[in-house]
């Protein structure tokens, strides 16, 4: 039942390496250097540290004072999301609100909830609409409720599960004239979509290298000049004080190459990209006409959807179901919402965006990227029809049982 | 064939799934998260579905080179296994709960979904066997190993149930014997302790757990001759049998320990009286059901010698049973299995089950409704 060569539709969660992120990698790895060292072999690392910060923040539209290397994004949300609470807390111990939508990554809804389990922060939610896409008005009445309770706002730049791209330059147009600093959570969106630091006006933008081509372990912060942010994590005083800790060199060169590749290829890529999530999506409602696409169609919506992501629910399915079958057949995706010792929950974002919990199970996420091919989709549409057969059998089986059994107990 | 394993993360199902693997099947391991509680660590030998268990499943799982996953049921297990624990308790019973999640998730629900999603069979460490007759009916038999067998807990299984069951672990001489087995075969769960008790009572306190969930409230106990001897907190987090925590006062007559006899939810009585008043010389059961193919004899109204066990660790007794069809509620008719005991039984409880074997197999089940001395009539303590 095993398909010789797997094909991946996971790119979302992690995509392979580019060629020349790979080579920045391995090139530095053979090296050594402290970069804080002050001998030839540290300068030389910061060399290569420092060059790969312009080159990082040349492609995100940033000035390279701009950029504070992380660990990945779950970091950077935390540091950007306690650093600017605490942060605007200390400065004006009343302002304690923080406006978040409700389809945030779980870096971003858990930071926010600890703030206001231990650190008394109120949480405003901002609904989102049927296709994933936050209520404007709603963002904009609750900040002309009283902006000065404002700590921050925190928005997505893109949904990691149904790949709506959020109105990020409209909710800072509406948060800026209050002074109310906005983060956002690019690590879908950078180099799937423009993605310009300078023009959007946030305070804080999130993004990874492993999204795009670069290295699992290292990402960045991009924080705007005048922002002042508490650090989370002390120690050395590196990254302007916000992010103590050895730089890694090798993985802030590969992050760089995988940043520099990925705008330079983005017009021409989003295009291939999208071309082959449309053929994606028609397949998919061929070879199973029950399936529903989740989040923005382009028909009606051009432009709000990430290029490389389709995601759909099918009705009666479990999403772990299907998600084994495909896998069995050599098809590896994805439910699209977190997992907690690997159990599948009904995802946040469907229910935020009014899917019931029942039709939230059957949620599977389709996400293509640099090495995806025509032939894969082949391969994907091909699968389907079993797949989604044998889940939906056994989504009845999980409401009518048909076994034999003892009948035993007082219910019975 | 395509085989499920059900790989609780203990020594037992990672030694039968490696066997299932080397016997050319296609294996993949799946872990059932039965609780809603992630995050738990393992503390000593119990508890359940922890993150540690998880992990070891999964351990095993690479070091066997087979796929691993994750599947959901703790609302299942919740509804058929849990809730249902807690029901029986209430109406007085004593279920058990291991029977009820082999009979419902198991060998039900994980099956089901195994067979919708391909799967020929579900295999699991248990210690039991499952033979084909001539005819190519499975029937169940005992363990070669006595001393682990666990056959009583799954005779529950029905055949339908059995045809798509795998015991690789049938044959295994001995536990010790599986355990060197997973350190030759460098599986981490070699020398991980075993699991007792109920693993969703994680730190055993059955009778606590239950005074949690069960409305209780204070009534009377009474003695054997019907004589009001004390007063209990709640009849329902009684077991008959039980001999701790009924705190009477007054001594009985005889200075004799006392025991719990009875147990009456409805007039939240406890009725007590000495040891050996808790032997039982007859058993009836309803629920019943067939471990395979069904004894003509006994479809056919006539007695038949069988053992008798009515607990996971209890010695079989030999027996006489037979089928009687009695009254139900209405015009309804419920059949019966009524058991005589060659030897009176101790300390034998509603809801137990009783479970009826003919030399190394198991003929079937049902679930005790009453279990009675023929030397004292409960009905006389009023």
């Amino acid at each position: 039942m095993s398909a010789t060569q797997p094909v991946y539709f996971d790119h979302a969660a992690t995509t392979p390496m580019s060629a020349s992120a790979l080579a920045a990698m391995t090139q530095e790895l053979s090296r050594t250097g402290n970069p804080s060292s002050l001998h030839g072999a540290g300068r030389r690392a910061h060399r290569v540290v420092e060059e790969s910060r312009e080159l990082l923040a040349t492609a995100a539209g940033a000035h390279s004072s701009e950029v504070i290397f992380t660990s990945g994004g779950t970091e950077s949300d935390n540091l950007a999301i306690k650093g600017l609470y605490w942060a605007r807390t200390s400065d004006a111990p009343g302002r304690r609100r923080i406006l978040c939508s409700t389809i945030e990554h779980h870096a971003v809804l858990d930071t926010v909830e600890w703030l206001a389990a231990h650190e008394g922060a109120e949480i405003t939610w901002i609904d989102v609409d049927a296709t994933g896409r936050i209520k404007l008005d709603q963002f904009a009445a609750e900040i002309s409720r009283d902006p000065s309770s404002i700590a921050l706002a925190t928005l997505m730049w893109a949904n990691n599960e149904v790949g709506t791209v959020q109105p990020v330059a409209e909710a800072v147009a509406l948060a800026a004239p209050h002074g109310i600093p906005v983060h956002s959570d690019a690590v879908q969106a950078f180099t799937a979509v423009p993605v310009s630091f300078a023009d959007s006006g946030l305070a804080t933008l999130a993004i990874s290298a492993h999204k795009i081509g670069g290295p699992v372990g290292i990402g960045a912060l991009l924080v705007r000049r005048d922002i002042v942010l508490t650090a989370v994590q002390h120690g050395g005083g590196h990254e302007r004080a916000l992010r103590s800790g050895t730089l890694n060199t090798a993985a802030a060169a590969a992050f760089a190459a995988a940043a520099h590749d990925g705008v330079a290829h983005l017009a021409v890529e989003a295009e291939r990209l999208a071309g082959l999530r449309d053929v994606l999506v028609s397949g998919v409602r061929a070879a199973v006409p029950d399936a529903l696409l989740s989040g923005p169609d382009d028909a009606a919506h051009a432009g709000q959807r990430l290029p490389g992501n389709a995601h759909f629910t099918f009705p009666g399915c479990e999403g772990d179901s299907l998600l084994f079958v495909l896998d069995m057949l050599g098809v590896q995706s994805s439910t699209g919402s977190a997992c907690t010792a690997g159990v599948p929950r009904p995802s946040h974002v469907l229910l935020a965006m009014g899917y019931s919990e029942e039709a939230a199970r059957g949620a599977q996420r389709f996400t293509i990227g640099h090495t995806t091919t025509a032939q894969d989709v082949e391969t994907l549409v091909a699968a389907l029809p079993e797949a989604h057969a044998r889940a939906k059998q056994a989504g009845m089986a999980a409401r009518q049982s048909r076994i034999q059994t003892a009948g035993t107990g007082l219910s019975v | 064939m395509r085989v499920l394993a059900a790989m609780s993360g203990g020594v037992d199902s990672a030694v039968a799934a490696a066997r299932a693997v080397d016997a050319g099947h296609d294996v993949v391991g799946v872990h059932l998260a039965l609780s809603r509680m992630p995050g738990t660590l393992r503390t000593g030998s119990r508890g359940c579905c922890t993150v540690e268990d998880s992990n070891d499943a999964w351990r095993a799982c690479d070091k066997l080179g087979i796929p691993y996953y994750v599947w959901d049921f703790s609302e299942r297990f919740k509804e058929d296994v849990v809730d249902d624990f807690i029901a029986e308790y209430a109406a007085g019973r004593t279920p058990n709960p291991c029977m009820r999640c082999n009979e419902r998730i198991k060998f039900a629900a994980l099956l089901e979904k195994a067979l919708a999603l391909g799967f020929d069979a579900v295999c699991t460490g248990h210690y039991a066997k499952v033979v084909t007759d001539g005819e190519g009916n499975p029937e169940l038999h005992r363990a070669a190993d006595w001393a682990k067998d666990q056959s009583y807990v799954l005779g529950v299984l029905t055949g339908e149930q059995l045809a798509h069951s795998l015991f690789p672990l049938a044959e295994t001489p001995s536990k010790a014997e599986v355990r060197a087995e997973a350190e030759r075969r460098g599986l981490s769960v070699a020398k991980k302790p075993d699991s007792h008790d109920i693993c969703f009572i994680p730190d055993g306190d059955t009778r606590g757990w239950l005074e949690e969930r069960i409305e209780l409230s204070e009534g009377e106990i009474l003695d054997h001759e019907g004589n009001s001897v004390g007063s209990h907190p709640g009849a329902n987090a009684f077991t008959v049998g039980q001999r701790k925590g009924l705190k009477i006062g007054r001594p009985a007559a005889d200075g004799k320990p006392r025991f719990v006899l009875e147990i009456r939810p409805k007039e939240n009585q406890v009725v007590v009286g000495p040891k050996d008043l808790l032997s039982v010389d007859r058993l009836r059961g309803i629920k019943i059901s067939w471990a395979g193919q069904p004894l003509p004899q006994a479809l056919a109204g006539e007695r038949f010698e069988c053992m008798v066990q009515v607990r996971a660790h209890a010695d079989p007794v030999p027996a006489t049973a037979w089928l009687e069809d009695a009254a139900g509620e209405g015009p309804a008719v419920v059949r019966e299995l009524v058991v005589d005991v060659d030897e009176p039984l101790q300390g034998v409880s509603p809801g137990q089950t009783m479970v009826i074997y003919r030399g190394t197999r198991v003929l079937g089940q049902a679930t005790i409704d009453t279990a009675r001395s023929l030397a004292w009539d409960p009905a006389s303590v009023s």
